[in-house]
């Protein structure tokens, strides 16, 4: 094909006049993404906060039983792929080409262990019949506890569930509600994270061939924002299905 | 003609330099022929509708597949023609041009907004060829999300998918805007039809992703019966419809802003005029996104919501309507001792003016909250969005179409054949119309298969009308075709206009222009602008004669 689009010159696409602009564009092209992207979270966590608002006990109970151990255990592991991504963008502005690629892959397996801890959240939610659907029971856990369940939690949980249930007899269809909305936030996220874990097994690739340089980083730079864009919403989630009305 | 342009620049014609093109030029004409299909789509439910309206116990079709027909008319209208109509056809044809860029700022971006968009449709004609969809184009939850027995989940999937292709469309062009203006073309130089595209683009940026999460919600309650929505299960559906409204009400201005645009871009050019109020008419086009964010519940007056928040959204509501009248009072100014030349675009300019300040008025009887009690859901709802997204949208996109044909293809039409065609358009509108808003204030309800027999002389003219209307779009369409081939040439300037599309040939080269231009003028420069062959308040002669 002759002529049939702007042609490109090594690093820079044909649309732009300089490296700058090029650079500039895609800064500001990302930017307003994630401006999307707000709005996009922002209309599941209105629902989240009017239903947490409407449904305060119900919501509390369905927090208490996920595990704070493990949510904690990965905003911690977030927290830090944020900082290796941030290392990866600053190895290449400065040029350490070996560097960008060890922290690329170190913000690629802290974001492996985090969708891995995730699966394992989720399947004790299977486990505790607490999928939102017909076989949705948030009695289950507690009255068929397994050997390797501590008989206090045990007994604290049936306790605190006794008691929505004397207060609200809707309280499993609005626990569901609020296990609905844990999927589809956490989900919505993880679907995120997964997103962004193959943006950076592309810049591996390109990183690994020696193409970024202090001249040309812009790749590295723009999957940062939506990496640490990506975060922030944990930072958000987190504390918003785990720890509010926490008591156990 | 020019020996080579962006239409023969690949060797042949070949669908494969088609597909995978990443010209703005190119994508452009695709998505014409896109939203030309869909729009003929929605044509023939919408004249189905009205053949079935033409007796009071209905004339063609069941209860059930009247349903079908008005939402299915919505859909295809809505979130796949009038939405993507200007933006994604003359924006992206133009928006590089007029700020002097060799393509928008990602053009692999924009055609991978098209393909979404075909992807969305697909899904969407998958629901209307397996029995269709009836919850209306609100798709207002339970019904949607449980009750309905018709193919609500793919439409779902396909609305929810082509939303993204509009958030990408306005993401290209807000940075195009900020990051690829040719040197000297400053902010207060852009032409306002890239004033209205960047207001456009905010609302497609900020608003789509809202719908979107509702649809994404409202669907997995369908698929896995959560019940986000459905009051059985403890869900608010007034919350969709607030989360549905922050979108679908500024999705208006998506629809109607562009058109704005083409009109400010008409107006000075046939009255050889430098624009009246250009920082006021640039400032409407922001102010209309940004209120518009704020008025979406006034859909809601009758919904039950409180009366300070239905007094808030009544106040802001009437507020949108000032930077509105900004707009038609300047172009008005505009027009005012202008030497007005009747070319067929500002035929259809002068018909939006028209059809817009009824729309938009009645608008303000919709806001007022007492008003509104008595015409909610009746069919003065129906004429006065038809107004505003027909009578505006359509006849602003119509009346573009006619003014940068030449642009785009290189080839002028007959002219006398595209202003009675312009006339028919806006007799056969007012006719089909405005009787609806006699029928909506004698309470006549929307969406309904039947009415009283008292009603059938005024359904009868709209009927009537909608025959007129339905010539008034098929005439373009056909000569419009016959011109690719048969037109005469235009030449690079054929009005002649001052915006910077003008400065380079027709049809413009793959990379736009031969050399990167440099703005030494202000924008619409009627008045010292000798390149244009104009000399100040003189009328000119036709650039065409009569074909």
């Amino acid at each position: 094909m002759r002529e049939c689009r702007v042609h490109r010159t090594g690093d820079l696409f044909g649309q732009f006049q300089t490296l700058e602009q090029q650079k500039e564009t895609a800064a500001l092209g990302m930017w307003i993404f994630l401006a999307t992207e707000v709005l996009f979270f922002g209309g599941m966590f209105l629902t989240y906060t009017i239903n947490r608002h409407f449904y305060f006990t119900a919501f509390g109970i369905g927090s208490n039983t996920l595990d704070i151990k493990l949510g904690g255990f990965n905003t911690v592991v977030l927290i830090l792929s944020s900082l290796t991504m941030a290392m990866a963008v600053w190895s290449a502005q400065t040029g350490k080409k070996k560097l960008v690629t060890g922290f690329l892959i170190a913000t690629l397996s802290l974001g492996t262990v985090f969708l891995g801890v995730k699966v394992i959240e989720y399947k004790q939610k299977f486990d505790h019949h607490l999928i939102p659907g017909h076989g949705f029971d948030m009695t289950y856990r507690s009255s068929h506890p397994t050997p390797a369940d501590d008989p206090r939690e045990i007994a604290a949980e049936k306790e605190e569930v006794e008691k929505a249930f004397a207060s609200d007899l809707d309280t499993n269809a609005h626990a569901q509600l609020y296990f609905s909305l844990y999927f589809a936030m956490t989900g919505l996220h993880a679907l995120h994270m997964i997103v962004g874990a193959g943006l950076l097994v592309w810049l591996i690739k390109e990183s690994f061939r020696g193409r970024f340089s202090p001249q040309y980083n812009t790749p590295v730079e723009i999957v940062g924002f939506y990496w640490h864009f990506v975060d922030i919403v944990w930072i958000y989630l987190f504390p918003l299905l785990y720890l509010i009305d926490r008591h156990r | 003609m020019p020996d080579t342009h962006y239409l023969n620049a690949t060797y042949g014609y070949g669908i494969r330099t088609w597909l995978l093109t990443t010209d703005h030029k190119r994508i452009a004409l695709l998505y014409l022929c896109s939203v030309t299909v869909f729009f003929f789509i929605g044509g023939v439910l919408a004249t189905m509708i009205r053949i079935h309206l033409l007796t009071p116990g209905g004339a063609l079709v069941t209860p059930e597949t009247y349903n079908k027909l008005f939402t299915m008319h919505g859909v295809a209208m809505i979130f796949f023609f009038l939405i993507p109509s200007i933006p994604a056809v003359l924006g992206n044809f133009l928006i590089p041009l007029m700020i002097g860029a060799k393509d928008l700022a990602f053009p692999k971006i924009n055609l991978l907004s098209w393909y979404i968009y075909i992807i969305g449709g697909c899904f969407v004609l998958y629901s209307f060829g397996t029995g269709g969809l009836d919850t209306g184009w609100t798709f207002y939850t339970p019904l949607s999300s449980v009750y309905s027995n018709s193919a609500v989940t793919p439409a779902v999937v396909g609305i929810f998918i082509n939303g993204f292709s509009s958030i990408l469309t306005g993401l290209n062009f807000i940075v195009t805007i900020h990051t690829m203006r040719a040197p000297g073309m400053t902010w207060f130089r852009l032409p306002l039809f890239a004033w209205a595209h960047y207001a456009t683009s905010l609302v497609m940026i900020l608003g789509t992703p809202v719908i979107a999460i509702t649809l994404l919600l409202a669907g997995l309650e369908r698929m896995f019966h959560l019940g986000f929505f459905n009051p059985a299960l403890g869900g608010d559906p007034i919350l969709f419809q607030h989360l549905f409204w922050f979108y679908s009400h500024p999705a208006v201005y998506i629809m109607v802003l562009p058109a704005m645009g083409v009109v400010s871009e008409i107006i000075p050019t046939f009255a050889r005029k430098p624009i009246f109020g250009y920082s006021f008419i640039a400032g409407s086009s922001i102010a209309i996104a940004v209120i518009g964010f704020l008025v979406w519940a006034h859909h809601m007056f009758v919904t039950g919501e409180s009366t300070y928040a239905a007094l808030t959204f009544s106040f802001l509501s009437y507020l949108v309507a000032i930077p509105s009248a900004v707009k038609v009072f300047n172009w008005t100014a505009t027009l005012y001792k202008g030497s007005i030349s009747w070319d067929p675009p500002m035929v259809y300019a002068l018909g939006f003016i028209g059809l817009f300040v009824i729309g938009g008025l009645t608008g303000l009887f919709l806001a007022c909250l007492g008003l509104d009690i008595h015409i909610h859901d009746t069919y003065f709802v129906v004429a006065h969005f038809h107004y505003i997204m027909v009578g505006g949208a359509v006849m602003g996109y119509v009346g573009g179409l006619h003014f940068w044909w030449p642009k785009i293809t290189g080839r002028l039409y007959p002219d006398s054949l595209s202003r009675f065609a312009a006339v028919i358009l806006f007799v056969g509108f007012n006719l089909t119309f405005f009787p609806q808003f006699i029928l909506g204030y004698l309470g006549m309800p929307r969406r309904y298969h039947t009415y009283p027999p008292e009603f059938q002389v005024l359904n009868v003219l709209s009927t009537a009308g909608a025959s007129i209307l339905a010539l008034g779009y098929l005439l373009p369409m056909v000569y419009l075709a016959w011109s690719m081939r048969y037109g005469k040439v235009a030449g690079p300037n054929p009005w002649p206009a001052t915006g910077l599309e003008w400065k380079t040939d027709s049809p413009p080269p793959t990379e736009n222009f031969h050399v990167t231009p440099e703005v030494t003028w202000e924008p619409y420069d009627y008045n010292s602008r000798p390149d244009l062959g104009l000399a100040a308040g003189k009328p000119l002669a036709p650039a065409h004669g009569d074909d």
